[in-house]
């Protein structure tokens, strides 16, 4: 007897879309990318993130790298998750770019199924998932690891989410940073970071230590004024998450290099 | 002692039809419509949370009458379709059109095999870039699909619903406007009514985004 097509998720997972293809189509769930560690394949490298007064904010630099070889000048590594939350990422790029892509995709088929949105901690419980899931290739293969921003929609609450490759999920306190830079970014937000910048000093806090980054990581790319490359940044607030426009990061970026003496040497 | 009788196929599908129908009609109307703004989607719905009118895709949305409990599931079986197909392939690559034939299928297979016809008719809509590009669609119990623009109406008392708006469907009308007339034209239309509004947003749909969004409800027109 033909009867109403039903999810087959279990109880109370009806509304996630990864248990949807896990059950149905799970040729279509990214397999973790095993035998593959010394072939070399794109790479994307370092993403920042700092609170501020009323938001987060999430920069991230356009290069791709492939072993010594510059793969990309203009990859695009922070992406909107939903419409309070935003994700950057890091390591192999492929992988990278498709767990960006189904955890947009899980965030609104929830949205969809259930007419609300899920907390912001449920959201990177969800990602956790989709980190973890990478583990088998941890040792012979490839990885990428995401840093999620966010405002709860409920409470206002903005928060930055760091993951590690088991699944662990970190709240982090004022700001964070991953990818090959992040030692040097790590040091500038340190040194630049305080306790309630408006919305225009944590733009220039985050260009900044990307621009310190770039500085010392060869897999990282400063802001570009000649062929007019400059770092993806959103914000979140409570009104939702917004590309902060590329002019006013251009301007930004160009002002520090300008106090830098950069272009004088 | 268990007997049965002989029971024509004509006769077997007429039943079904009758009893699908009148689970239909007991359903208040749904009004699908095309306006310069985008596709405003209207009907009467005394409850909050329990919607009739819901988002699909990007560019598509969905209006349903009948059994609660299957149209909610015909629903989120439409939303995991157009997901899959949109992660699989590309966002651009849902269409309303794919959407319907999955039902068409759907409700189709039910209403010759299952233990009884679903009592629910859809209406699916996708905006387009212009007004002659919006596709509206209906699917009955059966499978049944047809095309009709710029207005379409399902549920009970919905051909002549259909008839008076589409005499005078002026599609370039403000949202506004176009809501206030989908509204006036309803069969026992009083003055104290819930109603459930949402549109597909043109000028969204063109900039590649989730174009569906609920409007504040009207407690009366």
């Amino acid at each position: 007897m033909t009867s109403l097509p039903h999810t087959g998720a279990a109880p109370g997972l009806e509304a996630s879309f990864l248990a949807h293809l896990q059950q149905h189509q799970p040729q279509l769930v990214p397999a973790p990318v095993t035998g593959l560690a010394e072939t070399p394949v794109p790479h994307a490298t370092t993403i920042v993130a700092l609170l501020y007064q009323g938001g987060v904010i999430m920069a991230g630099d356009r290069r791709a790298t492939m072993g010594t070889t510059i793969a990309s000048s203009r990859m695009e590594k922070v992406f909107p998750a939903d419409t309070h939350s935003v994700v950057g990422v890091s390591g192999a790029a492929g992988i990278a770019l498709d767990m960006a892509r189904l955890f947009a995709v899980e965030l609104e088929h929830y949205e969809k199924i259930e007419g609300t949105e899920l907390s912001l901690l449920g959201k990177a419980n969800r990602l956790a998932a989709l980190v973890r899931a990478q583990l088998p290739a941890l040792s012979q293969g490839l990885v990428a690891l995401p840093l999620f921003a966010g405002v709860d929609a409920i409470t206002g609450a903005a928060r930055i989410i760091s993951f590690d490759i088991t699944g662990g999920r970190y709240q982090e306190h004022h700001h964070h940073t991953i990818g090959s830079g992040s030692p040097y970014a790590r040091g500038s937000l340190k040194k630049l970071w305080s306790p309630g910048l408006a919305e225009d000093d944590a733009l220039r806090v985050a260009v900044h230590a990307l621009i310190d980054a770039a500085d010392d990581d060869a897999a990282t790319s400063g802001p570009d004024s000649r062929r007019r490359i400059w770092p993806v940044v959103y914000t979140v607030t409570a009104d939702g998450n917004e590309r902060v426009d590329e002019a006013r990061v251009a301007s930004v970026a160009e002002q520090i290099m300008d106090q830098r003496g950069d272009d004088r040497s | 002692m268990n007997q049965s009788f002989y029971v024509s196929p004509q006769q077997l599908m007429k039943d079904r039809a009758d009893f699908a129908r009148q689970g239909i009609s007991r359903g208040k109307p749904v009004v699908l419509a095309s306006c310069a703004a985008g596709i405003v989607l209207v009907t009467e719905n005394s409850s909050t949370s329990l919607r009739k009118l819901s988002e699909i895709y990007d560019r598509i949305g969905l209006g349903a009458v009948g059994r609660y409990n299957e149209f909610e599931a015909l629903r989120q079986n439409g939303v995991r379709y157009a997901d899959t197909r949109g992660y699989a392939y590309d966002r651009a690559d849902v269409t309303a059109r794919g959407l319907v034939s999955h039902y068409a299928g759907i409700l189709g297979e039910l209403f010759l095999t299952g233990a009884k016809p679903l009592e629910v008719e859809i209406a699916v809509a996708e905006v387009g870039a212009s007004l002659d590009d919006d596709r509206l669609y209906r699917v009955s119990f059966d499978g049944t699909v047809t095309e009709s623009t710029p207005v379409i109406v399902i549920g009970g008392g919905a051909e002549q619903l259909q008839q008076r708006l589409s005499s005078e469907w002026d599609s370039q009308r403000p949202l506004d406007d176009a809501i206030t007339a989908i509204q006036s034209a309803w069969t026992d239309a009083t003055g104290e009514m819930a109603w459930e509004t949402a549109v597909l947003d043109r000028d969204r749909a063109a900039v590649g985004g989730r174009s569906f969004r609920r409007r504040t409800r009207h407690g009366r027109h």
